[in-house]
C-alpha cells in the first residue's frame, strides 16, 4: 500500500478510537453523580415513588455497558435524550428533547465560527508571510508586539475593550448580538460582528506567530539561500521554494486554532449574550442539566478531534518526504 | 570577585600574576552569581519581575492594604469614583479597591495552588512512565491522550456541572485536566535522562523507584519544568478566570477578578456619560492581562537563558 494511504489509515482509526473513548468519559458522567442529584433535580418535596420512576428512566438499574450501546445508538440516530429541565416534584413532566435545544443554536455557532475563521485564516497568513519577509523591521517589530499583547489577554477583556470603544462609545455596532432565525443574513452579519471581531483577534495572534516561526525556519536553511543566491525574486522564493514546506505546520496550527475556536467561543457566547451552543452549556452546566451538558460536550469533543484529525492529514498529506517515497 | 583580587594585590601595591594565580579561587556566593545573571536581563523580564513581585506583595499584604474589608457593604451601589472608595462601589455596595486587592490574594492563590498539584500529579506520573517504558508508559500515555482530546474548557465546564461549583472541586478538576499536559512533557524530557549512565549505576545499586526519581532524573529536568509551571500557572490562571467570569469559578462572597469582571459589565454601557465607571469592570481584566503578561515576559527570558540560544 502507498505509504500516505497507510498512515492516513492509521491516523483515522485511532481518531475514531479517541473519539470512542471520549464517547465512555462523556457517557459515564452521568453514572458519577452524587446520589443527591435527584433531589437537585426534582425539588426538595419529590416523593419516593418519583424518584425511582427518575431513576428508573435515567436506566441507573441496568447495567452499565448496555446503557452505553443504547446511547451510542440513539445519539447516531439524533436522539440526545431528554432535558432535566421542566421536571418537577409531582411528577409532571414539561421537559424538551434535548435536540430541540441544541439544534437551532449549533447553527448560530456554527455561523460565528465561520464568520471568524473565514477573516482570520486569510488575515493571519497575510501577516505572518509578510512579518517573517521583513523579518526584525519596524512593521515585523509592531505586529508582533500587538499580538503578544493579544494572546496574553483573556478572551472577555478583549470583548469589553471592543464594546467599550466600538459600541459604547462610538455606537457602531450592537454591544447584544441578538439573532433570530427570521433575520437576513446582513442582519445576522452586523449583529455578530463584535463577536466575530473578539474571536478573530484571538486567534489570529496565534496563527499569524506560528506562520511567522515556520517560515523563518525555513529561511534560514541552505536550499533557500541556493534559490536566493540563483536569483529568484522574494516573492518566488517565498512561493515556490518556502510555502511548500511551510504549509504542514501552518495547516496544523490552522485547524488547531479552528479547534480553540470551539472554546474561545463559550465565554464570548456569554459576552455578547450570543444565543449559541457555549451559552446553552454554561446555562445547563449552572442549573446542572446533565443531557443538555452531555450534548454540548459531546458535539464540542467531536468537533475538536475532528479538526486536529483533519490538521494531522494535511500535514501528512502534504509531507513531500512521505508523497514521494524512494 | 573584583574585591577578591584587589585585596590580594593592595599588599605589595603591585600587580602580581604569580599572585593571583596562586590566590585560592573563592566560589561567588548564590547572591552574586543570580546578579550577575539578573544585570543582563532584558528590560521585558525586568518589567515582568517587578509586575509579579507587586502582585506578591499585594496578595501577601491585602488585609493591611485593602482600605475596607473583602465583603463589607456600603449603602450606595454603583457608587462613582471619589475620595473614599477610590475606584467606587460595586452592584451590591462592596468597595472595588479593596475587593480587587483581595482579589489578588484569592485568585493567584488558588490559582498558584492548582498549578502546583498538577505538577505533583502529572511530574510524578510522567517520571514514572518515563522510567518504566513499558505497559505502564503505554496506559498512562493512552489515558491522557483521551483526556487531552476533551477541550480541557469543556471537561472542566462538564465535571462541574456533575460536582458543582466549590473551590475544592474546581481545583482538583482543573489540576487533573491541566496534570496531563505536565505528563507529556515531564514524560518526553525524562525519556532523555533515563538512559543516562548514572541512573542505570543508582538501580544497579538498589536505590527505589522514589529514590532514581527524586535524586536521579529529576534535578536534571528541572529548567524546562520551571519554565513549563510559569506557563502553565497564566494557563490555570486564565481557566479559572474564565469560569468565575462564567459564574462558575470561584463563588460570591469571595473576591476574584473574573466573577468581577462580569458583576460590574453593565457598567460599559454608561461609557458616553461617564467613562471612570466605563473603566471599572475593566480594572479586574487589566489586572488579570497585566499578570498573565509579567509572567509570560519571566518565562521568556528564563528559556532564553537556560536553553543559552543567542539573539537570532
Amino acid at each position: 500500500m502507498h505509504p500516505v494511504l497507510s498512515t492516513i489509515l492509521k491516523r483515522l482509526g485511532l481518531g475514531i478510537f479517541t473519539l470512542f473513548m471520549v464517547s465512555i468519559v462523556i457517557f459515564s458522567s452521568i453514572s458519577m453523580l452524587p446520589g443527591d442529584f435527584t433531589q437537585a433535580v426534582l425539588g426538595q418535596s419529590a416523593t419516593t415513588e418519583t424518584v425511582a420512576a427518575f431513576r428508573k428512566e435515567l436506566g441507573l438499574d441496568r447495567p452499565a455497558p448496555i446503557r452505553y450501546a443504547e446511547w451510542v445508538v440513539s445519539v447516531l440516530k439524533g436522539d440526545l435524550g431528554t432535558s432535566f429541565s421542566g421536571r418537577s416534584a409531582s411528577g409532571v413532566d414539561r421537559s424538551r428533547p434535548v435536540v430541540s435545544l441544541v439544534a437551532p443554536r449549533l447553527w448560530n455557532t456554527l455561523f460565528l465560527a465561520m464568520v471568524t475563521a473565514l477573516v482570520a485564516v486569510p488575515l493571519s497568513l497575510i501577516l505572518g508571510i509578510t512579518a517573517a519577509l521583513y523579518r526584525n523591521s519596524p512593521y515585523d517589530r509592531s505586529v508582533n508586539a500587538t499580538t503578544l499583547v493579544t494572546i496574553s489577554m483573556p478572551e472577555f477583556f478583549l470583548a469589553y475593550i471592543l464594546i467599550l470603544v466600538l459600541a459604547s462609545l462610538w455606537p457602531i455596532f450592537p454591544s447584544l448580538s441578538t439573532i433570530d432565525p427570521k433575520m437576513d443574513f446582513a442582519e445576522r452579519l452586523y449583529r455578530s460582528a463584535l463577536p466575530a471581531m473578539t474571536l478573530t483577534l484571538v486567534i489570529v495572534a496565534h496563527m499569524m506567530r506560528m506562520t511567522r516561526a515556520a517560515i523563518i525556519n525555513l529561511i534560514a536553511s541552505p536550499y533557500v539561500e541556493m534559490a536566493k543566491l540563483k536569483g529568484a525574486s522574494p516573492f518566488k522564493v517565498i512561493s515556490y521554494h518556502i510555502l511548500p514546506n511551510a504549509w504542514a505546520p501552518i495547516a496544523t496550527v490552522i485547524a488547531f486554532n479552528l479547534a480553540y475556536l470551539v472554546v474561545g467561543v463559550v465565554v464570548v457566547e456569554v459576552v455578547f449574550v450570543y444565543p449559541g451552543i457555549g451559552q446553552l452549556m454554561v446555562d445547563s452546566v449552572t442549573s446542572r442539566d446533565i443531557p443538555v451538558v452531555q450534548a454540548c460536550a459531546l458535539i464540542f469533543a467531536a468537533t475538536y478531534i475532528t479538526l486536529n484529525l483533519i490538521a494531522d492529514i494535511i500535514g501528512i498529506i502534504s509531507n513531500p518526504r512521505l508523497l514521494h517515497p524512494r | 570577585m573584583a574585591e577578591n583580587l584587589s585585596n590580594s594585590t593592595n599588599s605589595e601595591e603591585l600587580y602580581s600574576a604569580v599572585g593571583e594565580v596562586g590566590a585560592v579561587r573563592r566560589r561567588r556566593s548564590l547572591a552574586e552569581r543570580s546578579w550577575i545573571v539578573l544585570k543582563k536581563a532584558p528590560p521585558t523580564a525586568w518589567f515582568g519581575m517587578i509586575v509579579f513581585f507587586c502582585y506578591m506583595f499585594v496578595a501577601l499584604f491585602a488585609p493591611w492594604l485593602a482600605p475596607f474589608g473583602e465583603a463589607e457593604i456600603f449603602p450606595v451601589p454603583f457608587a462613582p469614583w471619589d475620595e473614599t472608595h477610590v475606584f467606587g462601589t460595586d452592584q451590591i455596595g462592596r468597595d472595588i479597591l479593596s475587593r480587587l486587592i483581595y482579589g489578588a490574594r484569592n485568585t493567584m492563590g488558588i490559582a498558584l495552588l492548582t498549578t502546583l498539584l498538577s505538577f505533583l500529579i502529572g511530574g510524578a506520573l510522567g517520571l514514572i512512565a518515563a522510567i518504566d517504558r513499558g505497559l505502564v508508559d503505554q496506559v498512562l500515555g493512552r489515558a491522557m491522550d483521551v483526556l487531552m482530546a476533551i477541550p480541557s474548557l469543556i471537561f472542566a465546564l462538564m465535571l462541574l456541572s456533575i460536582f458543582g461549583s466549590t473551590v475544592t472541586s474546581l481545583i482538583i478538576i482543573i489540576a487533573v485536566l491541566d496534570s496531563t499536559r505536565v505528563f507529556r512533557l515531564t514524560r518526553s524530557v525524562a525519556v532523555g535522562v533515563v538512559v543516562m549512565d548514572y541512573v542505570e549505576v543508582a538501580r544497579l545499586r538498589g536505590e527505589g523507584l522514589g529514590w532514581v526519581m527524586r535524586r536521579e532524573i529529576l534535578p536534571n529536568v528541572m529548567p524546562p519544568l520551571i519554565a513549563e509551571f510559569g506557563l502553565r500557572f497564566c494557563f490555570v490562571f486564565l481557566t479559572i478566570a474564565a469560569l468565575s467570569f462564567l459564574g462558575l469559578g470561584i463563588q460570591p462572597p469571595t473576591a476574584d477578578w473574573g466573577s468581577m469582571v462580569r458583576e460590574n459589565a453593565n457598567l460599559i454601557q454608561f461609557a458616553a456619560y461617564d467613562i471612570k465607571a466605563a473603566l471599572t469592570p475593566l480594572l479586574p481584566a487589566t489586572t488579570i492581562a497585566l499578570l498573565t503578561i509579567a509572567v509570560n515576559f519571566m518565562v521568556d527570558w528564563f528559556l532564553h537563558h537556560t536553553s543559552g540560544i543567542k539573539d537570532e
